[in-house]
């Protein structure tokens, strides 16, 4: 087997495992409810996840999504509690100044040449701060079309819910599946993380790539506000810190080689579904303090990347032990 | 003759002040294989990527087909006509074979991707340079030569008019190198002008049409290969710098003292054929030899930057083995490399932490040099060495070249070795500091070091080397000792046809 495909088939694994170690402990986990209340929980961490998940396999970051899901829950509640606004076109208005906002982020990562770390650290202050700029407290939002989205669900057998956040989330998915694997953008984006120049010389559009790719991250995080919004029924401008950082936990979890160019994007969703499943258990058992799910996270996070620079030594070995291995220096 | 199907005419460029391209001129013909030669530094890459989109030209004209273009970026050049594969393949390791001949042009239905379709057109195009591989494989499953096969197809089927091969051979065996240019063969017999970069006189004789030789920026000269014997060929490759005068010829009289290390049937697969290599105290030992010929792949292994496959090391009676550097530095080895932008000045650092950095990581951190021995030891080399700084304080990176280098060679003579490898100590530096170079060479040596020092520079080899090693294809093809050290007989060795294969 590929050793690439080691860290997807370790996921999986691990998801399997300690699910079934859960519901040895506690039978009631298996069921459609928990996995229902699964999704609705994480389905903001999700949809920022497809985005940073483009982002990673084209080798960049994008530490700004948590301040722009704030940034996002808190312009809709503007629009509509205080101005009036419908949440239709409040919705495209924030989307569209998201998106605009990550283009912006791309441009400047590729015209600049600054490190994407950097330009998304000050993306970051600057989404954050803005939103205090917009209200220091949390809006609420009672719009009739709200509870009209509420109302939209899918019962699964058992009584579990999906519901609209939720089917939301899994079609978010399955668009980023389809981009990943199946159109042109989508092997830009691995080629870029492949070798950036090897790809700039194969003749793929990487301007056009790193702007779309900040933009789409920007995008889904924005949309990621909105579902946040939908879910706590309010704009919150402390929403989502840190929340960068468990969305990229959660890509690297699900096999990405945080160096780019390889990984799935199904493996985030595990990645996604083994956060949300230690919470479950620790609400289950009821006793653990909930930063058990951090501890947990980060223990992981630590196999995964000994994991893959484990990979990337097996895979150099591969090559030493072929006749002719490297391109000899010159001289 | 045929009207040329690409021509570049007198060509400039300059990077700062940095005049690389003088006047080149190059016509490629319809149907031929056109070696592009020169050594380090002679303007060849720079010339391919101008003709590619990757730089643009200071002043000159580029004709294809007759009609003036301004390659404006890779891209450009290849929807133009004009391919290039280069010596790192440059495709993506991580995607598959059909992905690496389609990107950017992948055949869709429907919007997306129809992998079926462009696996099966990737089997097709493949076929034609008969590859039977699944082409839905990733690339990295792939030997290189394989894999420099992929990236001519991808380079012919966009561009089809010319292709440029940068080092193709580089790191492919006989075998795979025979195949390679049966491919060429067959691409010039469908009109294509190939231009192929090497370091192998054996394959321009065996494949090139005609031979453009660079060096130092200016075109040499342009001959069918018929016309030109190696001899000739290694002297427009090397240039004939005048003979020095007996006087300055200082190694040939120099009496070697006892044996200090001995390296014996030391290799490394693809790098370095097995050596034998005696080093003995106050000697200088000179390699020569052309780019690629394994100079730099030597001193490595000799440093235990890269470690050999097989082969025993003796130093002073000892036996010895070099894991990494560290060992080679323990055994009061030292090592200035070639490229000491890269690996050996640290810029930012200021010159007495250059100078002494060697010394303190063979003490280790334990027992850290006090700032009074940092200071006096650099007072000391600047002014033995004739260091032109500001002052110790200065960071290294606003030195010029040759005080770069002075600052390298303090930094290895600081820890006092017994045995110092140098690669290329000359190159880039002004005339004046070159000089100086030389002379601390022959210093070291008649304090009783050993040295081992690669250059391109013959005539400086021969003023100092006591003996000379003649490098090619990857192992050592002859040895020339006291008077028997001329430029000219250096020059026969190298273009001498061999009767080894290459590894």
């Amino acid at each position: 087997m590929n050793a690439r495909y080691w860290p997807l088939v370790a996921t999986i694994t691990i998801f399997v495992v300690a699910y079934a170690l859960a519901v040895m402990q506690f039978p009631a986990l298996f069921s459609t409810r928990v996995l229902g209340n699964l999704l609705t929980d994480n389905a903001f961490l999700g949809v920022t996840a497809v985005g940073m998940t483009f982002v990673i396999l084209s080798g960049g970051i994008d530490l700004s999504v948590g301040s722009v899901i704030a940034f996002s829950g808190v312009l809709v509640a503007v629009l509509v509690s205080q101005l009036g606004l419908h949440p239709l076109p409040a919705f495209a208005i924030t989307l569209l100044i998201c998106t605009c906002f990550g283009g912006t982020m791309g441009a400047m990562i590729y015209y600049l040449e600054v490190p994407a770390f950097i330009v998304t650290l000050a993306g970051m202050f600057l989404a954050r701060g803005v939103t205090f700029l917009l209200t220091q407290d949390s809006i609420p939002i009672d719009h009739a079309f709200y509870d009209w989205v509420r109302q939209f669900y899918y019962v699964m057998p058992g009584g579990g819910r999906i519901t609209f956040n939720g089917g939301l989330m899994l079609l978010v998915f399955l668009v980023g599946i389809i981009v990943a694997h199946r159109t042109r953008f989508g092997s830009y984006v691995y080629a870029m993380g492949g070798n950036a120049q090897s790809a700039a010389l194969l003749g793929v559009p990487v301007a056009r790539t790193t702007i779309g790719i900040y933009a789409m991250s920007s995008f889904l995080a924005g949309l990621s506000g909105i579902v946040y919004s939908l879910y706590t029924s309010s704009g919150y401008p402390l929403a989502a810190v840190g929340v960068e950082l468990e969305t990229i936990a959660a890509v690297v979890i699900g096999g990405t080689l945080l160096s780019g160019g390889v990984g799935f994007m199904f493996g985030t969703l595990i990645g996604i579904s083994i956060q949300g499943m230690i919470q479950t258990y620790i609400v289950f058992d009821g006793t653990l303090s909930s930063w058990w799910t951090k501890i947990v996270i980060g223990g992981l996070l630590f196999g995964f990347i000994v994991m893959q620079r484990v990979i990337i030594a097996a895979s150099r070995r591969d090559w030493r032990t072929k006749p002719h291995p490297e391109p000899a220096p010159s001289g | 003759m045929a009207e040329p199907l690409l021509s570049a005419a007198h060509i400039d460029k300059s990077f700062l002040d940095n005049k690389v391209l003088d006047d080149v001129s190059m016509d490629l013909l319809p149907g031929e294989v056109h070696a592009l030669l020169g050594e380090n530094g002679a303007g060849k890459s720079t010339l391919i990527k101008i003709l590619t989109g990757a730089y643009t030209h200071d002043s000159g004209t580029i004709l294809l087909e007759g009609r003036p273009v301004h390659p404006r970026d890779t891209k450009h050049a290849q929807e133009m006509g004009v391919g290039t594969v280069y010596q790192e393949v440059n495709l993506l390791p991580n995607m598959t074979v059909a992905e690496n001949l389609y990107i950017g042009r992948q055949p869709r239905r429907f919007g997306l991707v129809d992998s079926r379709k462009m696996e099966r057109d990737a089997h097709q195009l493949l076929a034609r340079y008969q590859l039977d591989i699944d082409v839905g494989a990733q690339l990295d499953t792939y030997s290189v030569a394989v894999q420099q096969i992929i990236a001519i197809a991808r380079a012919v089927d966009i561009s089809g008019k010319v292709l440029i091969l940068d080092e193709p051979t580089a790191s492919l065996d006989q075998h795979e190198v025979d195949v390679l240019f049966a491919i060429l063969g067959r691409l010039k017999a469908d009109g294509m002008a190939i231009v192929f970069i090497t370091h192998f006189l054996d394959q321009v004789y065996e494949i090139a049409d005609r031979v453009t030789v660079l060096r130092n920026g200016k075109r040499v000269g342009s001959h069918p290969i018929q016309d030109l014997d190696r001899m000739e060929l290694v002297k427009m490759m090397l240039g004939q710098a005048l003979e020095h005068d007996e006087a300055m010829r200082i190694g040939k009289a120099r009496q070697a003292g006892e044996l200090y290390a001995s390296f014996r049937n030391y290799a490394l697969s693809g790098k370095a054929a097995p050596f034998d290599l005696d080093l003995h105290k106050g000697e200088i030992v000179g390699v020569a030899g052309l780019l690629g010929s394994g100079r730099t792949e030597m001193a490595r292994l000799l440093f235990g930057i890269d470690r050999p496959d097989s082969g025993e090391l003796t130093v002073a009676g000892q036996k010895a083995r070099l894991r990494e550097p560290r060992d080679a530095v323990a055994l009061g080895f030292a090592f200035a490399p070639e490229d000491r932008k890269i690996d050996g000045i640290l810029g930012d650092l200021t010159v007495r932490e250059n100078i002494m950095i060697a010394l303190q990581a063979r003490q280790g951190w334990t027992r850290p040099l006090s700032q009074k021995a940092q200071v006096e030891m650099a007072d000391h080399f600047v002014k033995a060495l004739d260091i032109r700084t500001t002052g110790i304080e200065q960071p290294v990176k606003f030195l010029s070249g040759g005080n770069q280098q002075k600052v390298v060679l303090a930094r290895w003579l600081a820890t006092n070795p017994r045995l110092l490898i140098l690669d290329e100590p000359t190159r880039g530096i002004d005339v004046g500091a070159h000089a100086e170079i030389i002379r601390m060479i022959n210093a070291l040596c008649d304090q009783g070091m050993s040295l081992f020092v690669i250059s391109s520079e013959l005539d400086e080899i021969v003023a100092y080397s006591s003996r000379v090693l003649v490098l090619r294809d990857r192992a050592i093809s002859g040895e020339l000792r006291g008077a028997e050290i001329t430029q000219g007989a250096i020059m026969e060795m190298i273009a001498a046809q061999h009767e080894v294969q290459p590894l």
